[in-house]
């Protein structure tokens, strides 16, 4: 069952914090949902059904239903696949609407890293029990030091060069300029990028996303919903989420599991990467936005690093606007997850709600790309298809 | 022989890899085969995760390989290096190159198999330059 038209995106919100020391997580969750339905001109007695991750606390849908006061949920999902979770619950979401199980999803993402920090908590990890773990804690990975292990093998492999990943934060950072909420606000240049301090070669800090709290939230509806409400119209017309692993030990971490969600949310929605007039491709670190922009087809592989330099990625100057809010490298990283936020800003884009310093003429084709876990290797992907009511 | 770090690493023990830490500790680089299949994997699994047979069994490997990939991390204190290498056997592992010049650690590099001492009288494998 395909569920494209069969869906649409009514609600949008993103916190405006990016230090919530005054705020426990579960109040962002509600500010959020209760910002996405003011958004839509839903309430939340209208919630039938409720989608959240591993950012939520306790049970997840158990114990937010309950905090929040939803009485008439009828349909819960906590698919949880890392940053991407988002956009795999909006694919979730469509499907849900599409069999008749629910007509008014809400999704909820939240997170305070930095004022757990400032408060001394220890950052949240995944379980012991995770079978890969004790053969590769030891060897104390992290975050950055794992994606920068796919930089320096596309860099090997296909020559791309730290020049060339700089030209992604710079794109970045000329569309964060026009958002006031922004964290880093300032334009970069290619230069300032290469010589920021190096945390894991080849990446520099400026490679590095922000860490931020705050989160965002979507309403996702039937048709009929909808087409009720006085919003602009944003449709689902396509999706496909995949996971990709370390086979056994067979590892490639040039290429990602978009090889595999692009073509299926490419092929349901009917439209081509030539057809995309506004990416929002999940921005981790600058090496993320180039393995996905090849792996989606903007470009053949090994070409990302000519494809995103000499600003072909900054809206109103190259081919393919992206993160037109500054992304995850400029604007925030809510809980470390980057999926809702890329959702958010898609969604802005087909409204015509974007700043309009970077807003895409006649937007009517936009895709949102999410990246969990650890990029080319234990990861989950998700693609995002969405369109105008004519498209 | 060492990591960098402070203190010997802690690893964390479980009945299905007890025996890949009993193996370093041996001075052994274990990896798993399956009888059915004849495939070798890493990390090593009970059940075949190419065939689902529950007939795998630990093999010693070489101990030699190449850097598939790596990187330093320059904010520790001393900068250590992290590495995927590619083992003679066909898998590739995560890793550590250590008592080599983290300057000139490169992909395509050959290194051979060393150990750490860790906690609780195990050991855990990392790699130097051949």
């Amino acid at each position: 069952m395909s569920i494209k038209g069969k869906a649409y995106i009514a609600g949008i919100y993103e916190h405006p914090s990016r230090k919530a020391l005054d705020k426990t997580l579960p109040q962002l969750h509600a500010e959020i949902a209760k910002g996405v339905l003011e958004d839509a001109g839903l309430t939340k007695d209208d919630v039938d059904g409720y989608f959240c991750a591993g950012d939520a606390p306790g049970l997840g849908p158990i114990n937010m239903i309950e905090y929040l006061g939803l009485n008439n949920v009828r349909h819960m999902d906590s698919t949880e696949t890392g940053g991407s979770s988002y956009i795999v619950h909006v694919n979730h979401a469509a499907q849900a609407i599409a069999a008749g199980h629910c007509s008014v999803a809400l999704i909820t993402l939240a997170g305070r890293p930095v004022a757990d920090a400032k408060e001394g908590k220890s950052a949240r990890f995944y379980s012991p029990d995770a079978p890969d773990l004790p053969f590769e804690m030891p060897y104390r990975f992290n975050v950055v030091n794992m994606y920068a292990m796919c930089a320096m093998r596309h860099m090997h492999e296909y020559g791309t060069t730290s020049e060339q990943l700089a030209w992604i934060k710079v794109a970045a950072s000329h569309h964060a300029q026009h958002n006031e909420h922004a964290k880093l606000r300032d334009v970069v240049t290619v230069e300032d990028v290469v010589n920021s301090p190096m945390i894991a070669d080849p990446l520099h800090r400026m490679d590095c996303c922000v860490v931020t709290d705050g989160g965002g939230g979507l309403l996702v509806v039937s048709p009929e919903v909808a087409k009720s409400l006085k919003r602009p119209l944003v449709k689902v017309l396509g999706a496909g989420e995949a996971p990709k692993h370390l086979a056994g030990g067979d590892v490639d971490l040039t290429y990602s599991g978009a090889c595999w969600s692009g073509p299926k949310a490419f092929e349901e929605a009917g439209v081509k990467p030539t057809d995309i007039k506004y990416a929002s491709i999940y921005d981790s670190f600058t090496i993320t936005v180039l393995e996905t922009l090849e792996d989606l087809g903007f470009c053949e592989k090994g070409k990302g690093g000519a494809f995103v330099s000499d600003g072909n990625l900054i809206s109103g100057v190259g081919k393919l606007p992206f993160n037109t809010d500054g992304g995850g490298l400029c604007n925030n990283h809510p809980g470390n997850r980057g999926g809702m936020t890329k959702v958010i800003e898609a969604a802005r884009q087909i409204r015509g709600e974007a700043h309009p310093k970077v807003q895409v003429p006649n937007c009517d084709i936009a895709l949102a790309h999410g990246t969990g876990g650890l990029l080319g290797a234990r990861m989950g992907s998700a693609t995002l298809i969405l369109g105008s009511e004519a498209a | 022989m060492s990591t960098g770090q402070k203190s010997k690493p802690r690893l964390i023990v479980n009945s299905e890899n007890k025996p890949y830490w009993e193996g370093a500790a041996r001075g052994q680089l274990l990896i798993k085969k399956c009888n059915d299949c004849g495939k070798v994997h890493y990390y090593p699994r009970s059940i075949c995760p190419h065939c689902f047979a529950d007939n795998t069994a630990f093999v010693e490997a070489s101990g030699d390989g190449v850097i598939y990939s790596y990187s330093v991390t320059r904010q520790a204190k001393p900068p250590y290096v992290i590495a995927y290498v590619t083992i003679d056997e066909g898998v590739s592992m995560l890793t550590n190159i250590v008592d080599c010049d983290v300057e000139k650690v490169h992909i395509g590099q050959r290194v051979k198999v060393s150990f750490v001492e860790a906690e609780e009288g195990y050991a855990l494998p990392v790699f130097t330059p051949a």
